[in-house]
């Protein structure tokens, strides 16, 4: 572990006991975060990465969720602590920005409100002092006319104005932390872009550590300096932003970055065919034996299908596939 | 806003129109006869004519109708073929006691209600919830006259704590309003939990949390301001129902409301009384409602009246 690790995560499983069975969702992932830096996560749906930032902050209802393992931050693990301590945590040294703003803000409160409220529990300032900085924010995060649209409900604003109001919520105690689900996702692509210049800008400003949870490659290359695949609730490969992009080890991530479109990009001899990852992901009631990308996976062999494939350390990447032992 | 409610009030009364001319009919199609009722078995049938004609009985049915229009336009419901009294006086002296009745059978209802939903929503399928559930099932089985017998026997014969029935002081009023409340308790304790487990499954929720809000302040002022329309709905609906006289609650308990009021009315063939009541239970009835309705624009900020 390095000195500067503000976030570190070790074996985390988390399971959902439902009727069918258990799910694991996320299942013994290893992660670091270190202090002042974005690590991107990205996999596709289903794979686990909502699930890890929601046991980060135990924000699972439990049972039926079942969370294991240690979530330092700090060097403190946040699944030890008690209920009255997370909630010092929570929205205080890490906040979590949803994905989707339409719904992700109470309909009958007004903007202000729920961003001052974490203003005042966190801080011990008076209602006004608490709204007089919520509105503040509001202005940070460039909302136009930010006294009166702090007196507004949630419903008289744009999904754009509603993540940007989301965003000042999340940063409006400076927090350390940031855990961003899919932060863009539901945004139209110029919002996207100012939703993503404006965490940028903030980053610094407040100096926070950020972890972008996406299934966005661009969002990634864009903000990530280090990026974490995940595939089936594992972590199937870790690297630097531009080393994973230029030289992907894991079959799955070579797949990943083979189904973006690139417009504008054309082979000299006519199209190139957009590459798909062969099948879909497997339910979590099913998962395969051994390699969990095996079934899906072009270059599997015979081990892949017998074994677990162990974790390689390789210049500072870490892949989990027999290809590399 | 005062437009909408000047809207709403000026709509009542083609409501009320259409109340009343289905009433006129369907009461004048009743077996039996006032004039024979009021003149007892004895009356020759000269007597009973004589009075058919006082009580206007003996004109053809649509110029009846149109006196009784006239009349009501004027506000006067007529006098009670039984006392004599003018009909707005009986009413009168018997709906404080139907308030009264209703609104502390809602609000017993609403305090045990809403509260054991809130906490059924919370711990889902715990001993508690099935708890509770039972107990809701049990008020909305239970016989209205049964369980207000039972209540007399324990609580006036038995324990001689509480009086059997009558008016006159707070101690009165204890049984009656349990025994209604049981009912409706029932409704509002489903109503709520079902909302509340809706509202708190909300993304807004996971963000209140994730603020690190105290899960008190989660449950009231995210979650349950959420789950209110519903709620009031029902409420609303059922002190409506209320209003609109609680015939066997008021008669185990000799409660002098307008339940009974209605109840004795019929059994008179007693027209005008009945008229004017039931009159009266469909304005309270359409008042509640609009009452609920402006609720809602109070609760939800995205449901505006223009």
């Amino acid at each position: 572990m390095r000195q500067d690790s503000l976030l570190s995560i070790h074996h985390l499983r988390t399971r959902f006991h439902t009727y069918e069975g258990v799910l694991t969702a996320v299942d013994g992932i290893d992660l670091e975060v270190y202090r002042g830096e974005t690590l991107g996560v990205v996999g596709e749906s289903g794979c686990g990465k909502s699930v890890t930032a929601l046991s980060i902050l135990r924000l699972l209802a439990s049972p039926p969720a079942e969370i294991r393992g240690k979530v330092l931050f700090d060097g403190e693990n946040l699944l030890q602590m008690s209920l009255d301590e997370i909630r010092q945590i929570r929205g205080n040294s890490i906040s979590m920005i949803f994905q989707e703003p339409m719904t992700s803000l109470n309909p009958v409160l007004t903007v202000g409100e729920q961003i001052s409220e974490a203003i005042k529990l966190h801080q011990g300032v008076t209602r006004e002092e608490a709204w007089s900085k919520a509105v503040e924010m509001l202005r940070i995060v460039q909302v136009p006319s930010p006294d009166i649209r702090a007196r507004e409900y949630p419903h008289k604003m744009s999904g754009g104005m509603r993540q940007r109001a989301m965003i000042a919520m999340a940063l409006s105690c400076h927090p350390r932390l940031l855990l961003a689900d899919e932060p863009t996702t539901a945004l139209d692509v110029t919002i996207q872009a100012q939703i993503v210049e404006l965490m940028e800008r903030l980053k610094e400003e407040i100096r926070t550590s950020i972890v972008l949870i996406t299934h966005n490659l661009g969002l990634i290359a864009e903000m990530a300096k280090r990026v974490a695949v995940m595939y089936m609730g594992k972590v199937v490969e870790e690297a630097p932003v531009e080393d994973l992009f230029l030289e992907p080890l894991h079959p799955y991530t070579h797949g990943l970055l083979g189904s973006i479109p690139w417009i504008g990009r054309k082979m000299k001899s006519g199209r190139k065919q957009l590459q798909e990852i062969p099948g879909m992901v497997p339910s979590l009631l099913e998962i395969p034996d051994a390699c969990r990308f095996h079934p899906r996976c072009s270059r599997a062999m015979e081990i892949c299908r017998k074994e677990e494939p162990p974790l390689v350390q390789k210049n500072g990447r870490r892949v989990l596939c027999w290809l590399w032992k | 806003m005062f437009q909408y409610v000047l809207k709403r009030l000026l709509s009542t009364l083609p409501v009320l129109l259409g109340i009343s001319l289905l009433l006129f009919f369907m009461l004048r199609m009743l077996p039996g006869d006032p004039a024979q009722v009021l003149a007892g078995q004895m009356a020759s049938p000269d007597d009973i004519k004589i009075i058919r004609h006082q009580l206007g009985l003996d004109r053809p049915i649509f110029i009846q109708y149109g006196f009784f229009l006239s009349r009501l336009a004027r506000f006067d419901l007529g006098r009670s073929a039984r006392t004599q009294n003018p009909v707005i006086k009986e009413i009168w002296a018997r709906l404080p006691n139907t308030m009264l009745l209703a609104v502390a059978a809602i609000s017993l209802a609403c305090l045990f209600g809403i509260p054991a939903g809130i906490i059924s929503a919370v711990r889902p399928y715990t001993w508690i919830d099935y708890l509770f559930n039972s107990m809701a099932l049990f008020g909305i089985s239970m016989p209205v006259f049964w369980l207000g017998l039972m209540l007399v026997v324990i609580f006036s014969i038995m324990l001689q704590w509480l009086p059997a029935g009558g008016t006159g002081s707070w101690k009165h009023i204890v049984l009656p309003s349990f025994t209604l409340a049981a009912f409706v308790v029932a409704f509002i304790t489903r109503i709520t939990r079902a909302s509340m487990i809706e509202t708190l499954s909300q993304d807004y929720t996971t963000t209140a949390r994730s603020k690190g809000l105290k899960e008190r302040v989660v449950i009231v002022k995210h979650a349950l301001k959420n789950a209110l329309i519903p709620i009031i709905t029902v409420v609303g609906l059922q002190f409506g129902l209320l209003l609109g006289g609680a015939v066997l609650t008021e008669t185990v308990f000799a409660w002098p409301g307008l339940g009974r009021l209605i109840v004795d009315s019929i059994l008179a063939r007693d027209y005008p009384v009945i008229q004017g009541t039931i009159l009266i239970f469909g304005l309270l009835y359409i008042l509640v409602n609009l009452v609920v309705d402006l609720l809602y624009a109070y609760i939800d900020p995205r449901i505006r009246y223009a």
